[in-house]
């Protein structure tokens, strides 16, 4: 059986998988790290997004074979050791950005590269742009898009620290 | 999903050699067509021959034509300076593929090779006159879109690079299915020196084409007035729960007139 290594929020792993496996597979049966869901599993809905070397991903449509020798953050490692939210889940709470939460893992992975890839600021235009590929089915997006946008800064200012 | 064996071959040489010598082998680029259809079970591949490390990423501009490797991604042509610069209908059509997340590893080649008669990038290649390189010849765009997700690639060739000559204009404009983001109507027009190329995709049951009509008449003068009188017959295109052959026939002088405004 094939083996992958990589990265998965800081520590490394090997793991038997198949040709088939995919990358979210991996992460939610093999590391039983749940926080990433599948939801639609046809690349639309966006609740699988992880980042794969910094860059916002959907792991139901990549293998797990093709992650090898990468390094994965999902949203098990998004905030500190110690338990201090990152500051995208803190404005996601506190904006009320979410009701169920299905979607949220995505919603905040895919809004925590787009803050990191806009450094000069988001537009609200850019913001919803830029959550294209991610489907919320209960509340809409309004108190999402604030909580990004309310993000911007506070993740700038702690990078520039 | 059907099992299969995976390899990812460090050279152009092992993996032309692995995807010729077996049928049944198949080629992944990005993946973002590709892994959804093995989802589906349409396709049942013996071997996926994952192409991520032959080195083919990279956008460079030389003289009157830009290279893009085949493995470069949308997200990467999206944020090029030099492709806004040298071809902002190209620019402006890779940042509308998608999504971000697909963007980031969707690839030129793979949709190429693929041939989706809604895909956008037969028609930035059709109308920019490209050439698509592969590990044994050149082929013009003219020659390489062969119908609805069929090209002039034999088994195991494998798309290198896509070479365009830069146009004086270019435009790229989409009127898109809202849930896919896929074209309806997709229209891509360039204009040279010495003619104007335009390229439809979405539309018809043969894949890309380029409309000659709205050429000719565009040549004699690039605006988009020069093309309000010209009626696309509703024969031959696609009819679907999204829209009508008629309706994509209206949407072709539609969308054909956008993109000319734009590119303007």
């Amino acid at each position: 059986m094939p083996q992958v290594t990589l990265t998965v929020n800081g520590k490394q792993h090997t793991v038997d998988v198949e040709g088939r496996t995919l990358l979210v597979e991996l992460l939610r049966e093999k590391l039983g790290l749940t926080g990433t869901h599948i939801g639609c599993d046809t690349s639309q809905c966006g609740a699988c997004v992880v980042h794969v070397d910094g860059i916002s991903v959907k792991s139901c449509t990549q293998l797990a074979l093709q992650a090898d020798g990468t390094s994965v953050l999902t949203i098990e490692g998004l905030a500190e050791a110690d338990g201090t939210l990152h500051p995208m889940q803190e404005m996601f709470r506190e904006h009320h950005a979410l009701q169920c939460g299905f979607c949220t893992p995505g919603m905040v992975m895919t809004a925590v590269d787009l803050v990191q890839s806009h450094p000069d600021g988001l537009t609200e235009k850019e913001i919803r742009e830029g959550l294209e590929g991610n489907l919320c089915r209960c509340t809409g997006y309004h108190n999402i898009v604030k909580a990004i946008a309310a993000a911007h800064p506070l993740m700038h200012a702690k990078a520039a620290e | 999903m059907y099992d299969f064996a995976y390899q990812k071959p460090g050279s152009l040489a092992d993996a032309v050699k692995v995807l010729s010598g077996d049928m049944d082998a198949k080629a992944l680029a990005g993946g973002q067509t590709f892994i959804p259809v093995l989802k589906q079970r349409l396709n049942k591949p013996s071997t996926v021959v994952d192409l991520a490390k032959l080195g083919l990423t990279g956008i460079t501009v030389s003289g009157d034509k830009v290279t893009i490797g085949a493995m470069t991604t949308h997200a990467a042509i999206a944020s090029s300076p030099e492709i806004k610069a040298k071809i902002p209908g190209l620019q402006h059509q890779a940042s509308m593929i998608g999504d971000e997340a697909v963007r980031h590893r969707g690839t030129m080649g793979g949709s190429l090779a693929n041939n989706d008669p809604a895909a956008c990038y037969p028609s930035a290649l059709l109308a920019l006159g490209g050439t698509i390189k592969t590990d044994r010849r050149s082929i013009a765009a003219d020659d390489f879109f062969q119908g609805m997700f069929t090209t002039a690639l034999e088994q195991g060739e494998i798309i290198v690079s896509i070479e365009l000559p830069i146009p004086e204009k270019s435009a790229y404009e989409k009127f898109r299915n809202p849930a896919s983001r896929y074209a309806i109507v997709g229209v891509f027009v360039a204009k040279f020196a010495s003619d104007v190329r335009l390229a439809i995709t979405g539309a018809s049951q043969g894949g890309v084409f380029r409309h000659t009509e709205m050429e000719k008449a565009l040549s004699a003068n690039f605006s988009p007035d020069a093309i309000s009188g010209i009626v696309t017959p509703a024969d031959g295109l696609n009819g679907d729960i999204h829209a009508s052959a008629e309706y994509r026939a209206h949407l072709i002088g539609v969308v054909s007139k956008r993109a000319v405004a734009k590119a303007v």
